[in-house]
């Protein structure tokens, strides 16, 4: 079979069928340009002077004045108390939902609800975070709360899609016959969830949390619309200091942001791929 | 998953049935959520289109359809005569053109890439794929302010040009349609990489052999051969990103430095600064329509992949 293949040879290495002419230079360049900025960014977070375009020496300056900027602490830990809250909602709902449209047969209404789930990620971000803006600022007319819960309920909504679907995936790849197997041996439905579904599905839970944890913490455009006053999350913060004079600390919080993103990633990969 | 009705018995069925009303309701509180919380709101955005501008921000309950006539017209306050809203159709051409560039650029730098990837040797094949994943879930405006600091004057991009001799003064990029199309292109490419990818890893390399053996060039089997094969691909590929790129807020704004603006960054205005709530609104739901009609195309091409 490869002997015409081998006849065509034009060059003085062997004829490939999967080569194409340029394909792995474009690729080549295409790593390149989608790292060099990143890398660009973390390097300056270590820069002795205020430029982010000038070197001057290395220094964990810019980590220690963010670490004492209190703008930046109070930022940090409201991100980490709405990302922990939402994606704590938005998993135990995903849990149930895709219990309940993966442990049965096909029912009527399915469609819609799958359309409902994955409707954040249809809905252009800007069209929802203006519609929350919206029904938001009514509610908080009517009762007069401008506490977190907005932030907590918005951004819950718009992870649980990200939390539904490695769960879902988890559960279709496991057999319905280990809960039948309990069912025949007498355990009750509640049994049967907590000792063969739940430990079953958990590396499922686990993932879709960590997903739902990375999406929260990354929201710009629903959290910058519907925040009240002195409600920044680390992303709305940083996005008002662009604006400014820029200096090499929102370099050192980018990268800090980063570090955590690529090891819930990491650990997130790690989980879904014993599945296979 | 589920045995045919007709193996069950009557009982079972009656059984089954009664599960499956009961497994529904696991949805209901994620459904509950997403109404109170995504869904819902929409009706009332698609509301206030229909309602009149109060004074300073918000609406005044009574029914005008002057919001969905300023999407593109305009009404001279003097004498009534009615125009195109010049500044709106600016931003619409200025969207659509900057997503459809998006996409090529994208497509023209992502389908080498995922060819790339696709040829790879099996075991090695994720830590490609992971490398352009991590970029795919690394936050949008962190990966923003990473190219606003490669185009910028100072930047490393001029500075670099300016080292070998090609330029004599920094090229003013940032600021620019040319930043945005940048930025969108960066930020987006993963989105063009994974579907792509998907389509060429499954990708029969016997029908491209055969295509050499028919004498084909190279350029040929990539035309007649591997591109209509991986066509779903590259349609999936090109809404996923097109459709984000319309809607695009940060990167233009970043990026655009304010007067750059898409149609997402006008929509902002209208609640801002423009306080136009109706407007806005019309201009929410018009973006919303566009998008659900690539993504009409886009399901009916998924399916039609089955």
């Amino acid at each position: 079979m490869a002997e015409p293949s081998s006849t065509r040879r034009r060059s003085g290495r062997p004829f490939s069928v999967r080569h194409l002419p340029g394909f792995t230079l474009v690729a080549a360049a295409c790593f390149v340009m989608l790292y060099a900025p990143i890398v660009t960014l973390v390097t300056y977070s270590f820069n002795g002077g205020e430029s982010i375009a000038l070197w001057e020496g290395f220094s964990l300056r810019w980590y220690v004045s963010a670490w004492a900027n209190e703008a930046v602490q109070e930022a940090t830990v409201r991100s980490l108390v709405v990302a922990v809250l939402a994606s704590g909602i938005a998993t135990a709902l995903a849990t149930m939902a895709a219990l309940g449209t993966t442990r049965t047969g096909p029912f009527p209404g399915r469609m819609v609800i799958y359309a409902l789930i994955n409707q954040p990620l249809m809905v252009p971000e800007i069209v929802t975070a203006v519609a929350l803006l919206i029904f938001f600022a009514m509610i908080k007319i009517a009762t007069g709360y401008t506490g977190l819960a907005y932030l907590v309920l918005a951004h819950a909504a718009f992870c649980v899609p990200f939390a539904y679907l490695p769960i879902r995936a988890r559960l279709e790849g496991m057999d319905l016959s280990y809960e039948t197997a309990a069912a025949d041996l007498y355990a009750t439905p509640w049994r049967t969830f907590r000792y063969v579904t739940l430990p079953l599905m958990t590396p499922g839970i686990v993932a879709g949390a960590m997903l739902a944890f990375v999406i929260s913490l990354d929201d710009v455009v629903i959290t910058e619309f519907v925040k009240s006053a002195g409600q920044d999350t680390l992303p709305t913060y940083m996005l008002g200091q662009l604006r400014r004079m820029v200096t090499p600390e929102v370099n050192a919080i980018s990268t800090a942001l980063l570090a955590l993103t690529v090891l819930l990633l990491t650990v997130f990969f790690a989980l879904t791929r014993k599945r296979g | 998953m589920v045995r045919p009705t007709s193996a069950l018995s009557s009982g079972e069925i009656t059984a089954r049935r009664t599960i499956v009303r009961r497994y529904w309701l696991l949805c209901l509180p994620a459904l509950v959520l997403l109404v109170f919380a995504a869904s819902g709101p929409l009706l009332i955005v698609l509301a206030y289109s229909f309602l009149e501008p109060a004074e300073y921000s918000g609406v005044v309950w009574s029914l005008s359809g002057e919001g969905w006539f300023k999407v593109i017209l305009n009404r001279d306050i003097f004498d009534d005569t009615i125009s195109l809203a010049d500044a709106h159709m600016t931003i619409f051409w200025r969207s659509a053109k900057l997503s459809v560039l998006t996409t090529l650029l994208t497509l023209a730098i992502g389908f080498p890439t995922a060819y790339f990837i696709a040829t790879r040797p099996k075991t090695h094949r994720q830590y490609w794929l992971f490398l352009i994943t991590i970029p795919f879930w690394t936050n949008l405006l962190i990966r923003t302010y990473a190219i606003m600091e490669v185009i910028r004057n100072e930047g490393i991009l001029n500075s670099s040009l300016m080292s070998l001799g090609l330029i004599g003064a920094p090229l003013q990029i940032l600021y620019t349609d040319t930043a945005v199309l940048i930025g969108m292109v960066y930020v987006y490419l993963p989105l063009m990489v994974l579907p792509l990818y998907a389509a060429m890893e499954r990708l029969d390399f016997r029908l491209v052999e055969a295509g050499y053996d028919l004498y084909a060039t190279r350029f040929q089997v990539l035309r007649r051969v591997i591109v209509p094969l991986v066509k779903p691909g590259i349609i999936a590929g090109s809404i996923l990103v097109f459709i984000p790129s319309l809607g695009a807020y940060v990167t233009p704004r970043v990026l655009g430095g304010g007067k750059n603006m898409m149609i997402g960054n006008l929509i902002e205005l209208q609640f801002g600064e423009g306080r136009n709530w109706p407007l806005g609104a019309a201009l929410s739901i018009g973006l919303l329509v566009t998008v659900m009609a690539a993504l009409v195309f886009y399901v009916r091409n998924e399916q039609a992949e089955r």
